[in-house]
């Protein structure tokens, strides 16, 4: 059972994806697992072909507890495995989507039991089997709706199962708060810098595609704030073992607020390489992964900086909190129209409020005040993202 | 496509883009954002739906005028007449 971050303790297998003779390689998506952020895809830490399903489906096991064995392994820790050719077809399109197709025109839902995370955990609650339950989401994916309506037609309450999910959800935010809080000494430096510049040529851009072509502009800033943290290496990796260990790669986390409260933050990997297009198909898979509850676990470990913005109509500032083991967050407000000195004059121009929370043990406000102005130079030149 | 059945596709695709909204709990008059709490990625997914399924390619600066369930049909159905 692998951690799927500092404060998880156990997981509960939801479902196995390989069984005994399959040839799974290193990466590859072997089974499900329920945790407090919901159901997440775990993949196999190294290639072989599975000899034993050891853990059993509602089993729930601690951190570290042996899963499976691979052919020719004795026994000692063994990771999930993964899956035969025909499956390794659909996990690739299950997960590969948007971001190896390149255009993305369509958004493809994952095939098989996908679950909405609110689905899982009520499901989890009533001691239902989702496997029994027929999905109406899209690509038969089962939703909260889908369980409830089960469990209506069953003795159990429907209503304690929903408030019961969530709050096991909320558990798991509160966990990585209160520690990010008691071990991360924060300090916190913003800067309003003009959009308009962005927005503009944003709009300009858009104006002239199709929907599945068009960027938004929290795209832009992902990509842009990776940029910054290349010149800014302070701020991107981990605070691990009483150290920090910078990151080599600069693996974006993107903060997604869930329906009925809760986040997640998946990474997309190597933002900085990666062109606008890949970005914004990268964030969208993700979205509609979170949304449908089918995340990787080394997505929700992989980040190295998070990204988190309160959207285009929210309000206008916010101080984060670190998300640890990472040593900085970058908050983005809703952007604002606000007089703004042009040279000699005063115009009305978008402004966006940005927020960098940081760990002091790691870095000072110097390099805090470097990323944001490095990040302000990348916004006034958005061709070059 | 008469108004009921752009109707019905709509909130099918909205259905698609946020699987946990109850369906039958939609008002003609929620907002996208303020009420059924889409943020601006399940907007764009909304729009680039519709399109794949309309064949009518709506511009950002229209997106005010599918903001409710209502402004979007009538939206539509004058597009799509």
């Amino acid at each position: 059972m692998p951690s799927l971050g500092a404060d998880m303790e156990a997981g509960t297998l939801v479902e196995w994806l390989v069984k005994p003779g399959d040839v799974v390689g290193r990466g590859d998506v072997v089974a499900v697992v329920e945790t407090q952020k919901g159901a997440i895809e775990i993949e196999s830490f190294q290639s072989g072909t599975v000899s034993e399903l050891i853990a059993r489906v509602g089993q729930t096991l601690p951190v570290g507890e042996v899963l499976a064995r691979f052919e020719g392994e004795e026994a000692q820790t063994a990771a999930p495995p993964l899956m035969s050719p025909d499956q390794q077809g659909k996990a690739a399109e299950a997960h590969g989507v948007p971001l190896t197709k390149g255009g993305a025109d369509t958004l493809e839902w994952p095939k098989g039991s996908a679950a909405s995370p609110a689905a899982r955990m009520a499901a989890r609650k009533a001691g239902v089997d989702l496997s029994t339950i027929k999905g109406s989401g899209p690509g038969g994916a089962i939703v909260l709706a889908d369980v409830e309506a089960y469990a209506a037609a069953e003795p159990a309450s429907v209503a304690r199962t929903v408030v019961g999910g969530m709050s096991e959800m909320r558990k798991a935010v509160a966990a990585a708060m209160v520690r990010s809080k008691r071990e991360i000494p924060h300090f916190y430096v913003s800067h309003d810098i003009e959009t308009q510049i962005v927005s503009d040529w944003l709009a300009d851009r858009n104006s002239n595609l199709p929907p599945s072509e068009r960027l938004l502009l929290g795209a832009l800033i992902v990509k842009a704030a990776a940029l910054a943290a290349r010149s800014v290496k302070a701020l991107n990796g981990h605070f691990e073992g009483g150290a920090f260990v910078p990151s080599e790669e600069i693996n974006i986390g993107v903060a997604i607020a869930l329906r009925g409260g809760g986040l997640v933050a998946p990474a997309l990997d190597r933002v900085d390489e990666m062109s606008l297009g890949d970005v914004m198909n990268g964030m969208r898979d993700l979205v509609t992964r979170a949304r449908a509850g089918r995340l990787r676990g080394s997505e929700l470990t992989r980040g190295t900086l998070t990204v988190s913005s309160l959207g285009e109509n929210g309000a206008t500032k916010m101080t984060g909190v670190i998300f640890p083991p990472q040593v900085a967050l970058l908050t983005v407000g809703a952007p604002q129209l606000r007089p703004w000195v042009v040279e000699e004059a005063v115009l009305p121009r978008e402004v966006t409020s940005f927020v960098l929370s940081a760990d002091h043990r790691v870095c000072d406000g110097r390099q805090a005040s470097r990323f944001l102005t490095e990040l302000a130079n990348r916004l006034t030149r958005p061709e070059e993202l | 496509m008469n108004k009921s059945e752009i109707k019905e596709t709509f909130l099918d695709e909205i259905h698609k883009v946020a699987p946990d909204i109850d369906r039958e709990s939609i008002s003609d008059e929620d907002h996208l954002q303020d009420d059924l709490e889409l943020d601006s990625m399940d907007i764009l997914n909304l729009v680039t739906a519709l399109h794949e399924r309309l064949g009518v390619s709506i511009p950002e600066t229209d997106y005010t005028k599918i903001e409710t369930p209502a402004k979007a049909v009538s939206y539509l159905s004058s597009r799509l007449s």
